[in-house]
């Protein structure tokens, strides 16, 4: 390791110290304030270095991590992301009955943690990465200790976890095993095509550690738990940060080694994705509660994901790292107005909560409304060129009746989505605010204003961000 | 960039009606008038600033482009392109547009800033659709028209509205996106064999498609327009979405949308796949005159009266599907007309059975009768259009349908014939419910306003224009002409006009 090595962590290293200097801060002096702005601008330094080292990539930090435009790119998200996160969790958690300075601790390290993740090319950096984050999330899930439904979300998502974890160690022990090297590179190049009964145990094991964080079907049961349980601000962040970096992972991983060549691995994905589009299409129709509902919808969209996941080649690469950018602008925004929405005693996330909102808060409405339209893939939204792209990459790899079942169920989706808009939109019963509607702060208004500038962009001219992309994935063949 | 405005003005001005109908409700409804009569304006411009040439030596397509990079990554640019069957259909759109913000001027009372700002969104769309001819473009605005058209019928339709909304929503939005895959698969075939990854058409048109795929590509496009025309097998939206949404959402769905299948099948369907297209053209014609008997005989049963007009379109847009699938130049001159005649006939027929609504308050029309003593203007404007819908001579929809029947005779004379007897029902249905809504026993009702100016305005205007389509139709016709003649170039030597040669005429 020399200079040059340490230079190019630098995000890692910025978001590390961060989190030292939070830490050290609360020790001595608790301010919510002081602790949330230290965490912003932490967060916003490391973007920053991000930026300044962009021209040193690619670099490999010994075998472990791999600091390439690949990486970078999925670590600016995720730190944008994270820095959403913050300052949506700021108004959310002020005047709490608890410690509000711990939770900006545990964010940095989630997010440290799935930084790590990106630029991972190594089984120890990937565990290690996935461990700083789920430990990280385990206590961030539970955070409200005052609320059931936190702590059992939290217990849930730890149990899980902690068992798929165990799943991806072994997988990882087998693969380690067979071939004697821990380094994704060099597992993928002595994998070749062979049969290998040992090599396919272990990736199968390893798929259920990834699939578990994806929240892919079978792999899904905590989802909607845990996306109900969890305070608004974290559910986003799980629902974007922790799978965004979990996804880049496995798109890494499996560029190298070109899925279609695996047969039985490649029908085991089809599996997954296939389900988690039924699934999570037709148990959101079942739902009343928002967060719930948002929870299905995520698990169908990482089965839209795995559509392009499975089509693989240049393109593919592409139109995943563009689907996750626009989701991760759709989820912060429609987990953000949830937020920004809720009370002190529960969150808003019953659909009666939202009744006849557009008639006071219309332009917070418009946002939701842009929000869901474009998880749901209409156009003028990120989510509708991110839906294009997707199909796109699957038309190119002639995976037909995956982009079939895909169009088919995302227009079984669109009838929850509606659901929530017309919602919106109804006419109030009773005059006066709903109990649920808070005074919503200038912050809140200016994130969610943010966050659909962004959207909307995307979804009108995608063609800068589309060329970032190219770029910065270009290196990853 | 002409081309663009016409877009931008109706998108601007929906978000302007949109704001200030939190300050004043008057004034979303002056706003939209006027960012609709200024785009008229320019529509009216283009008419007259652009006389019909003749194409046929300068091998020239469009009478103005608009074409800019949009994602160059994908090859997709924002290409809209003008010719005359566009520009007929602009104008159509406008002038529906117009008469829709005036029809709604008393009927909308709540959230009018939000109702309007739909209406204008819708026409953005629709016009988009015309004017694209960059298929990737051209489906964002065939999905962007569909979400404030839900809107409209969901927050301001009638009792069943819901159920309505969400079903024209689901219908459209599959149908749309199997054409979605369409699209992709044309652009991946077409790309690969040329080197040249693009979305549009001028490029697009005469790909070399082998056989099968040719035939799946087809029926993707067909089933995105054949829910919107709406073919028989794929009507069932169109009764509910037309009887619940109000009435400026019943004549932008009947006038517009339904045209916007139609026009897609003669721009895009056809003739990029001309082959597949002829062969399921037997099929294609035996389900337009399929529609036009089951809509006539299903309009005849109805007592809502929404329903009641719901169905003729079914009917009436079967002439459409028969004519565009004969593939003939007359016919097809009379599938534009008679898409331009049901617009405004159909937009007639909806705007007496809303205001009506708003007067006695039920569609039935077994709750009707006697009303012509009543309300005599409405009852004689009734009557006329009526007597439009079942084909009068002299009034534009019998220009049209002859048209139709007529190309098509020289194509196949059995659908001919059948067709014929839709429009013999059409006299039954149409005299059928001006007896029943306004003649006999009345039920005992106080009084009831007649039309005002407003409306009579409104009314007259429509009157006029249907006169004079049926008695000078000649222009329509000038206009029309080089554009089909275009579309059937792009198509000579692959679309075989042979449905059933045993039955064939001479050419």
């Amino acid at each position: 390791m020399n200079a040059a090595d340490i230079i190019i962590l630098l995000p890692l290293i910025v978001i590390s110290a961060a989190a030292v200097i939070v830490m050290m801060t609360i020790a001595f002096y608790r301010s919510h304030v002081l602790t949330s702005v230290l965490t912003i601008a932490g967060l916003a330094a490391a973007f920053i270095a991000l930026l300044v080292i962009s021209p040193m990539a690619p670099r490999s930090v010994t075998t472990v991590l791999i600091m390439d435009g690949y990486a970078l790119f999925y670590i600016g998200l995720v730190i944008a992301a994270a820095i959403a996160v913050s300052a949506l969790s700021f108004d959310y958690l002020k005047g709490r009955a608890c410690n509000q300075d711990e939770y900006y601790l545990l964010l940095l390290l989630a997010t440290l943690g799935a930084c790590v993740l990106a630029a991972s090319s190594h089984f120890v950096s990937f565990f290690l990465g996935l461990e700083i984050l789920s430990v990280s999330l385990y206590a961030l899930i539970a955070y409200l200790r005052v609320s059931e439904r936190g702590n059992e979300a939290g217990l849930k998502y730890l149990v899980l976890a902690g068992a798929s974890s165990a799943f991806l160690l072994f997988g990882m022990a087998l693969v380690y095993a067979r071939f004697g090297t821990m380094e994704l590179a060099q597992v993928a190049q002595n994998s070749g095509a062979e049969k290998d009964l040992m090599l396919f145990t272990g990736l199968a094991l390893i798929i259920v550690g990834a699939g578990f964080k994806l929240a892919a079907v079978p792999f899904h049961m905590w989802t909607s738990d845990v996306y109900e349980g969890a305070p608004a601000p974290v559910t986003a962040f799980v629902a974007t940060v922790s799978k965004g970096a979990v996804f880049a992972l496995l798109l890494r991983y499996f560029t190298v080694v070109d899925i279609r060549n695996y047969t039985a691995l490649f029908a085991i994905f089809t599996i997954i994705a296939i389900s988690s589009m039924f699934t999570g299409n037709l148990l959101a129709l079942m739902q009343n509660n928002i967060k719930r509902i948002l929870a299905y919808s995520s698990i169908a969209h990482m089965g839209y994901l795995l559509v392009a996941f499975l089509a693989s080649g240049p393109l593919a690469i592409n139109a995943v790292s563009f689907y996750l950018a626009a989701y991760f602008v759709t989820t912060l925004g429609a987990f953000g107005i949830i937020t920004i929405l809720s009370g002190k005693d529960r969150d808003a996330d019953e659909l009666n909560d939202y009744c006849g909102m557009a008639w006071q808060r219309p332009w917070l409405t418009g946002i939701f409304t842009a929000m869901l339209l474009s998880l749901a893939g209409i156009p003028l939204t990120a989510g509708f060129l991110g839906k294009f792209y997707v199909v796109t990459a699957g038309a190119n790899s002639a995976l037909w009746p995956l982009v079939i079942i895909l169009v088919i169920t995302s227009a079984i989706g669109l009838y929850y989505y509606l659901r929530i808009i017309i919602v919106l939109y109804e006419q109030p019963e009773h005059e006066g605010p709903g109990p649920m509607l808070q005074h919503v702060t200038l912050t809140g208004h200016f994130v969610m204003t943010a966050l659909a500038v962004m959207l909307i962009w995307i979804g009108v001219y995608p063609s800068p961000i589309i060329s970032i992309i190219q770029a910065a994935v270009a290196g990853l063949k | 960039m002409i081309l663009a405005w016409i877009i931008i003005i109706p998108l601007t001005g929906g978000l302007a009606a949109w704001y200030s109908g939190r300050i004043n409700r008057a004034w979303p409804r002056w706003i939209s008038l006027i960012s609709l009569m200024l785009t008229f304006v320019l529509v009216l411009g283009l008419w007259v600033r652009n006389p019909v040439r003749d194409f046929s030596n300068s091998g020239a397509t469009w009478l103005i482009e608009f074409d800019r990079e949009w994602i160059p990554q994908l090859g997709i640019s924002l290409h809209l392109a003008l010719d005359g069957l566009s520009l007929l259909l602009l104008l159509l759109t406008v002038f529906l547009g117009i008469m829709s913000v005036g029809i709604s001027w008393t009927e909308i009372r709540e959230r009018v800033g939000f109702f309007h700002f739909n209406l204008l969104w819708i026409l953005a769309g629709v016009m988009g659709v015309f004017l694209a001819i960059d298929l990737f473009l051209f489906y964002f605005f065939w999905e962007l028209m569909l979400v404030p058209m839900y809107f409209l019928i969901a927050l301001w339709g009638h009792e069943n509205r819901r159920y309505a909304s969400i079903k024209f929503f689901l219908f459209t939005q599959l149908s749309g996106l199997l054409m979605l895959i369409a699209i992709l698969g044309l652009y991946f075939i077409h790309g690969r064999a040329t080197g040249i990854y693009t979305f549009d058409y001028m490029k697009l048109l005469g790909t070399s498609i082998p056989g099968p795929a040719a035939m799946w590509l087809m029926l993707g496009f067909l089933a995105a327009f054949a829910v919107k025309l709406p073919a028989v097998p794929l009507h069932t939206w169109l009764p509910d979405a037309h009887t619940e949404a109000p009435t400026a959402g019943s004549v932008i769905l009947a006038g517009l949308l339904l045209k916007t299948g139609a026009y897609g099948l003669m721009r895009f369907a056809v003739p990029l796949f001309p082959g597949a297209a002829s062969d399921v053209a037997p099929i294609a014609m035996a389900l337009a005159v399929a529609g036009i008997i089951y809509g006539a005989v299903l309009a005849f049963s109805q007592t809502d009266i929404k329903r009641l007009i719901a169905y003729t379109s079914i009917s009436h847009m079967g002439f459409v599907l028969l004519g565009i699938f004969a593939w003939d130049r007359i016919a097809l001159q009379g599938v534009v007309m008679q898409m331009i005649c049901h617009g405004i006939g159909t937009g007639a027929l909806f705007m007496i059975a809303g205001a009506l609504q708003e007067r006695i308050h039920t569609r039935d029309m077994e709750q009707m009768g006697g009303l012509w003593s009543k309300v005599p203007r409405m009852g004689a404007v009734m009557l006329f259009f009526a007597l439009a819908s079942l084909g009068l001579p002299g009034l534009g929809n019998f220009v049209g349908e002859f048209l139709v029947l007529f190309g098509t005779y020289r194509v196949t004379i059995v659908m001919t014939v059948l067709a014929t007897a839709g429009i013999v029902i059409a006299t039954v249905y149409a005299l059928w419910m001006v007896q029943r809504a306004f003649h006999g026993e009345g039920r005992e009702m106080r009084s009831v306003p007649d039309f005002s100016l407003r409306e009579m305005a409104l009314m007259s205007v429509m009157i006029v224009l249907l006169v004079w389509l049926g008695l000078y139709p000649q222009p329509v016709f000038d206009r029309g002409r080089e554009a089909l003649n275009n579309l059937q170039k792009s198509t000579a030597g692959t679309f075989r006009v042979v449905p059933d040669n045993v039955l064939r005429v001479s050419k």
